[in-house]
C-alpha cells in the first residue's frame, strides 16, 4: 500500500494508478455542494478563496458533529458527481486531488488528465472507520453552512483507492 | 382503548433514531459478511472496511455513516389508541429533534427545496406515513434514509403491454445508471402496481423487509431471484470498483392497479441499511 503526503505535486500524482490502494497523510479541505457553489462565485467575482487550493485535496464530506472526546463524528465521502460542474474550474486553478465516491463526468475525467490531478474513492458508508484517520479539524470558512462548511482536516493514513489517474484511466469504466 | 402520550412517542422515536444511526441489524450484517467471504480483489477490501466500520460504530456509538438521513417513519396506528396531546406529528418531529441533538446526528434537511435551501438545523421535519390498523398499539418503524442511494431511485409508469420484461429492464437500467453512487452493495426495493405514489411507498416498504427474505408470492419471489442474478452480472461491485456482488437482495412489493397502468418504482438502499422498529 502506498503512502502519500499532501500537498500533492505532479511527481506524486504521476506515481499513482487507477486501482491503487493509497494512505493519505497531511491536510485536506472539506467542501461539498453549497461550499463549491460559493467557491465558484468567489472565483467569478475575482475575490480570494478561503484557502490556497494550489496542490491541495478537497474531500467531499459533511461529517456528523463530534461527540464529547472526539475531534469529528462520522466522516465518510459523499457522492462526487454532484460537484462535477464545479470541478474543472477548480482543477484549472491548481487543485490537485479530490476524495469522494462514485463515478464522475467525462469533463471531469478529461480535466483530471489535462491538469495532472487525481480522484480518490473512499469507502462510502464507512464514516466511523474513516473518522479514526482524521486527527484534527479546524473550520475555516462558511460556518453558516453547518455540516457543509469548509474545514481543514489533518489526515493520518486515510485509506483511499485511486479511481481516476492523471493518465485518463478510470476505475469505473 | 389505550392512551398514548406525547412523551412516550418522543422517547420511542428518539431511541429508534439514535439506535438506527449506530447499529446495523443482524440480517444486514449477515449478508454483508457472506458478500465479503465470496468477493475478491479491491471490492473485498472495501467490504472489509464496511464490516469493520460497523464494529467501530457500535462500540463507540458513532453513526455508521455521516449521512444520518432524513428520518422516514412508518406508523401503524391502532384504532383503539387515544391521543390527547395535540397533533401526533409534532411529537414525532420532537423525537427526531432530540435524537439529532443527543445522538450527535447530522442536520441534513433544508427548509425549501428550490429557493432558500436553508438548513433547519435539527433535521426536521421527518417524513411520516400513517396507516390505521386494528388494536390498541402503535407500531413505529424508523429508517434514516441517506441521499446517496435515494437520489439514484426512479419511478416509471410502464404500459401494461411492457409486462414482465419491461419491469425487469427498468429495474436493471436504474441500477446500472446508479453505478457506484448509491454505495453498493445495495438492497433494491421495487414497488409494482397501485398508482404513481403507491408504487413509491411500496418500494420504500420493500427495503424494510428482512434482507433476503423472499416475496410470499412464488412468481414475485422468482422475479426477485432473477433480478439479483442479472444485477450482479452487471459487475458494478462494492462502491463501483467492479465485483461479483452489487445487490445483496431485491425485494418486491406489489398491489392491484388500473387496467391501463403498470407503475414501477425502484428505491435503492445503500449497504448501510438502517432501520429500527418498536411497538408502544
Amino acid at each position: 500500500m502506498k503512502k502519500i503526503d499532501t500537498p500533492l505535486t505532479q511527481e506524486i500524482v504521476e506515481t499513482l494508478h487507477a486501482g491503487d490502494l493509497v494512505l493519505v497523510n497531511g491536510y485536506v479541505y472539506t467542501a461539498r455542494d453549497a461550499a463549491h457553489k460559493r467557491l465558484v462565485e468567489l472565483i467569478k467575482d475575482d475575490l480570494p478563496l478561503p484557502f490556497d487550493i494550489n496542490g491541495q485535496i478537497i474531500y467531499y464530506v459533511g461529517p456528523t458533529p463530534p461527540p464529547p472526546g472526539k475531534v469529528i463524528g462520522s466522516a465518510g465521502p459523499t457522492t462526487s458527481s454532484r460537484m462535477d460542474g464545479y470541478t474543472p474550474l477548480l482543477l484549472s486553478l491548481g487543485l490537485k486531488g479530490m476524495i469522494g465516491k462514485g463515478q464522475r463526468s467525462e469533463e471531469v475525467r478529461n480535466a483530471i488528465k489535462k491538469y495532472k490531478a487525481i480522484y480518490f474513492l473512499a469507502t462510502g458508508g464507512a464514516g466511523a472507520l474513516l473518522s479514526h484517520h482524521i486527527v484534527s479539524v479546524e473550520e475555516i470558512a462558511f460556518s453558516d453552512l453547518g455540516p457543509e462548511s469548509i474545514k481543514k482536516l489533518l489526515l493520518k493514513d486515510f485509506p483511499v483507492v485511486v479511481a481516476m489517474d492523471c493518465y485518463g484511466k478510470d476505475i469505473f469504466k | 382503548m389505550k392512551k398514548i402520550t406525547r412523551q412516550k412517542i418522543i422517547e420511542t422515536v428518539k431511541k429508534l433514531y439514535m439506535d438506527a444511526a449506530v447499529y446495523l441489524q443482524e440480517d444486514v450484517l449477515m449478508v454483508l459478511t457472506n458478500a465479503y467471504e465470496k468477493e475478491l480483489g479491491l471490492a473485498k477490501e472495501l467490504l472489509r472496511q464496511i464490516i469493520e466500520n460497523q464494529k467501530i460504530a457500535a462500540s463507540e456509538k458513532l453513526p455508521l455513516c455521516q449521512d444520518t438521513g432524513i428520518a422516514v417513519i412508518f406508523v401503524e396506528w391502532g384504532t383503539e389508541v387515544i391521543y390527547e396531546d395535540g397533533q401526533p406529528v409534532e411529537a414525532f418531529n420532537e423525537g427526531v429533534r432530540q435524537a439529532v441533538k443527543e445522538g450527535y446526528l447530522r442536520a441534513s434537511v433544508v427548509d425549501d427545496p428550490v429557493f432558500e435551501r436553508k438548513n433547519t438545523k435539527d433535521n426536521t421535519p421527518c417524513i411520516i406515513h400513517f396507516e390505521l390498523t386494528k388494536g390498541d398499539k402503535v407500531k413505529i418503524t424508523l429508517a434514516p434514509k441517506g441521499a446517496g442511494s435515494e437520489n439514484m431511485s426512479a419511478l416509471r409508469m410502464l404500459k401494461p403491454a411492457e409486462g414482465l420484461n419491461g419491469v425487469k429492464a427498468f429495474v436493471i437500467e436504474t441500477v446500472r445508471k446508479a453505478g457506484g453512487n448509491p454505495c453498493p452493495p445495495i438492497i433494491v426495493g421495487v414497488g409494482i402496481g397501485g398508482s404513481f405514489e403507491k408504487s413509491a411507498i411500496l418500494a420504500k416498504k420493500a427495503i424494510l423487509r428482512k434482507v433476503g427474505e423472499p416475496s410470499k408470492h412464488p412468481q414475485y419471489a422468482q422475479l426477485e431471484r432473477e433480478l439479483v442474478k442479472e444485477i450482479n452480472e452487471l459487475g458494478i461491485g462494492s462502491m463501483g470498483v467492479g465485483g461479483n456482488i452489487t445487490a445483496l437482495a431485491v425485494h418486491i412489493e406489489y398491489y392491484p392497479c388500473h387496467i391501463a397502468s403498470l407503475p414501477v418504482a425502484v428505491n435503492i438502499q445503500c449497504h448501510s441499511a438502517r432501520h429500527m422498529e418498536a411497538e408502544i
